[in-house]
């Protein structure tokens, strides 16, 4: 592989990874305040894509606009579906929560079938965006170098969030002990509340995003949510830093896997988790579950 | 003795599903093969969920696995069906036996995630593996012994493979072993102060469901005559879940209760709506909301009910 | 006398907090030997100790000269050491008789037999020890829905199933009435004696503790500062400053 290619499948395997990494982070941030999977969240991504495809050709509204219509028509889906349902299952046995969630996706399937009916639908990119950036070398797409930009950001302001604000404080004590908190005066069904939103707007932001990357269709949800898992897996469950690595790790695996594999490039990040969970169960960055 | 009133209540409603084929009713003979097969399955996933207290979400795997292997050796190595389906149970248990070991040392949801991440792994190669399981075209054109290629043959095949699936997993979940994975299940902290290995109890199950799942799913395959993905991607590991679940975990019954109910549902709905989803989606929103016991507590309640009125 | 348990310069700490410090301790075949102390003392900590539920960060535990330091608690039990917990700990949702039967599987390592109907099995041993502990009557109920003080009778029961020669038990008595209490140690007292069994245990209620405890040991933050004959510990000056003197219990 020349220099040039190399680079080149770096740089996409970053883009693809940064992409990821928006979608899982919201996954992750919802399993480490809620301890709930939400197998939705793939369908989340989904609904996200398709928004913005609705926005921008049947609108005619700027691409940008369309992200921005698609974080909040999530968040407002989930904080409907967590202040109706949802926030009834707290304390519930996982397997329940997880059904629930599974609910949601075959109820969000068939809504999908209902708007968009089963055609396969493409999106542009941006105007400004469209274009590529020349290295003398190399030569990258615009589009893939503004996902390698968004991922970091994303990464960063969760990061600062969480990690020095007080309503991270609050964010995270609420991961260790509900009850504590609910003693201290801190309003638990809000920060829970809020985290679900927060964390699907992310899902809708990263299914935005990638809509000038792939194809939309009746099925993009499923796929979608095994890599997410994938990814939170192998950084460890609840932990940001992990997610990150875990999609670089998944974008690299899979675009490497494309030039050297290319039969088995969807196989190999399997693999990968598997390897990781042999050497370390809980994840790259993840800790031994207490209890 | 309530055992005696099983083994007869048993016996009967074999003998009725024998007289089945009497009516003459193709559709009836196909649905109750299904029904027949999806009940096994349920019933095998419950041995871990029920019995032993942990959530697979993978067990499609272990199903794909036996229908994939028992197709492949009939078809592609030309074995006979005696050795064809031993084997395919043997291989799906062994795989369970592999996968198992790596999962039971997670508990709850971390368990959770990692059957379903092998399962995914079980649906990778059988999508990827094209030479040998025929990839998203499915594996078709299983050969299939002269004596089973008509429907009443294959029905009863099914039902005296299922019965005898079926029966094994009763003498096992009642076993001493069955009510020590029960003890796991209730409290694995104490079942490891009275001597028992929770770990190695709980691999064993895991290995005791995946070889019963893949016999339900070598049945499957050859009913269908081939096998394709889409049985082993894990919105079928959650179908079986949901049958499980339907039925009630807590009883033995309760899995094979809730395969027939929602099968039945299933092909119903399926006449008159394409959207089996939702119904679906519906059934699990009241399973969820007010129905955690299933079908079995749903009864048990309302004759606690009218017991006591 | 030889020694049963034999625990040197013993210490558990959790990041940062030493719930055990240096404890040694030895414990002579046939003894019943109370630990007592304050609550938080790290009573519960030294027997997940020395029961493998937690691991020492340094030190050794040896139970008939083998050294039991990383073995997990189901190879300890099976080398003849049993307990009971402070906090129930039993199988709510099977019955009061299977609670003890299971128990009695596990023993007779009859877990892997998957042929056996298991409520066949050893219901004569079942009975015998329900009988022991007085929960005959109660045999069929659901064991979640005992009364408490009935839950731990049934926590014996389970620990005693493992046919030990060291028992531990946490608290055998806590949450029960005074009636309950009188009769749980009257059955223990006549149970350790008629099996020969040594018996470690902790207790908070003095009048239990002085009544049938050869020996006694007093933790304080982790520590023994006390140990001996109940005598020689009750008019401890140390012991009557931190423990009897401070009020908690009486």
């Amino acid at each position: 592989m020349t220099l040039t290619m190399f680079t080149l499948n770096a740089f996409y395997g970053l883009a693809l990874a940064m992409n990821m990494f928006i979608i899982a982070s919201g996954l992750n941030l919802i399993f480490g305040v809620l301890r709930v999977i939400n197998f939705a969240h793939g369908m989340f991504y989904m609904f996200g894509a398709y928004i913005v495809f609705t926005v921008t050709k049947s609108w005619g509204a700027p691409f940008f606009v369309g992200v921005l219509a698609s974080a909040l028509a999530l968040g407002v889906i989930a904080l409907v579906i967590e202040r109706l349902l949802l926030k009834h299952l707290y304390g519930r046995e996982h397997l329940m929560q997880l059904l629930f969630t599974f609910a949601i996706v075959l109820l969000m399937s068939d809504a999908a079938k209902m708007i968009w009916g089963t055609d396969q639908y493409s999106v542009g990119y941006p105007p400004g965006l469209g274009g590529a950036v020349s290295l003398g070398f190399v030569v990258l797409p615009q589009y893939q170098l503004f996902l390698c930009i968004v991922g970091p950001l994303i990464a960063v302001a969760l990061w600062f969030v969480v990690d020095r604000t007080r309503w991270g404080r609050v964010v995270r004590a609420a991961t260790q002990d509900r009850e504590m908190l609910a003693a201290l005066g801190v309003n638990v069904p809000m920060v829970y509340a809020a985290v679900f939103t927060a964390g699907s707007a992310l899902a809708g932001i990263g299914g935005a995003l990638a809509a000038p990357r792939v194809a939309l269709v009746p099925g993009m949800d499923a796929t979608i949510i095994n890599e997410c898992f994938i990814i939170v897996i192998i950084g460890g469950l609840g932990n940001l830093w992990g997610s990150f690595l875990g999609a670089l790790a998944f974008g690299f695996v899979v675009q490497f896997g494309t030039v050297w594999a290319p039969n088995w490039q969807d196989v190999l990040p399997y693999v990968l988790m598997l390897v990781v969970l042999i050497i370390r169960p809980w994840g790259l960055l993840g800790r031994p579950e207490v209890g | 003795m309530p055992q005696s009133r099983y083994l007869i209540a048993s016996a009967i409603v074999i003998l009725l599903l024998a007289l089945l084929p009497l009516s003459g009713s193709r559709y009836a003979i196909d649905l109750t093969t299904e029904v027949l097969i999806y009940a096994l399955f349920a019933l095998s996933l419950n041995v871990l969920i029920g019995f032993t207290g942990n959530i697979s979400f993978g067990h499609a795997a272990y199903f794909a696995i036996g229908g994939y292997g028992c197709a492949i050796l009939l078809t592609t190595y030309n074995w006979p069906l005696a050795a064809s389906l031993p084997a395919a149970v043997v291989l799906a248990g062994l795989v369970a036996a592999v996968v198992g070991y790596f999962c039971v040392r997670l508990t709850q949801i971390y368990f959770a995630m990692l059957t379903l991440a092998f399962a995914m792994l079980v649906w990778g190669v059988a999508f990827k593996w094209k030479e040998v399981t025929g990839g998203d075209d499915g594996f078709t054109g299983i050969k299939m012994p002269e004596l089973l290629t008509s429907p009443v043959a294959y029905f009863y095949f099914t039902l005296a493979m299922v019965t005898v699936g079926v029966a094994a997993l009763w003498v096992i979940c009642h076993s001493a072993f069955g009510l020590t994975l029960v003890a796991v299940r209730e409290n694995s902290v104490r079942a490891g102060f009275i001597g028992i290995d929770t770990r190695r109890m709980r691999w064993a199950a895991f290995t005791v469901a995946g070889a019963f799942g893949g016999l339900a799913g070598a049945l499957f395959g050859m009913y269908h005559r081939g096998m394709y993905i889409e049985n082993a991607f894990w919105t079928e590991s959650a179908n079986v879940l949901i049958m499980v679940l339907l039925g009630g975990i807590y009883s033995f019954i309760g899995p094979i209760i809730g395969a027939a109910v929602l099968h039945l549902l299933q092909t119903f709905t399926n006449q008159y709506t394409p959207y089996w989803p939702t119904v679906l989606g519906l059934i699990l929103l009241v399973i969820v909301m007010v129905l955690p016991d299933g079908l079995i507590g749903l009864v048990s309640r309302v004759r606690a009910r009218w017991g006591r009125a | 006398m030889t020694s049963m348990l034999s625990i040197q310069g013993l210490w558990k700490s959790f990041e940062g907090f030493v719930a055990t410090r240096d404890v040694s301790f030895e414990l002579a075949a046939g003894e019943t030997h109370a630990v007592i102390g304050p609550n938080g003392a790290g009573k519960t900590t030294f027997f997940n100790l020395i029961t493998g539920h937690l691991r020492p960060t340094k030190g050794s535990v040896a139970f008939e000269g083998r050294d039991l330091v990383g073995l997990p608690p189901q190879k300890i039990v099976r080398l003849g050491l049993a307990r009971s917990f402070q906090r129930i700990n039993i199988y709510p949702r099977l019955s009061v008789f299977e609670n003890v039967q299971v128990a009695l599987i596990a023993h007779e390592g009859q877990q892997w037999n998957l042929f056996r109907p298991g409520r066949s099995l050893y219901r004569e041993g079942t009975a015998e020890l329900l009988d022991l502990v007085g929960l005959t009557r109660e045999a069929e109920e659901t064991a979640g829905e005992l009364s408490y003080g009935k839950q731990k009778q049934l926590e014996l029961a389970i620990a005693l199933a493992a046919k030990p020669r060291l028992l531990l038990l946490d608290e055998p008595t806590a949450g029960m009435s005074p009636q309950e209490t009188a009769e749980t140690i009257a059955s223990v007292r006549d149970i350790v004696k008629a099996r020969g069994l040594t018996l470690l245990f902790t207790e908070h209620d003095m009048s239990v503790v002085f009544g049938i405890a050869e020996r006694i040991s007093v933790l304080h933050h982790g520590e023994i500062i006390a140990s001996g004959a109940p005598d020689a510990v009750r008019n401890d000056p140390e012991v009557k400053r931190v423990y009897l003197g401070d009020g908690s219990h009486g």
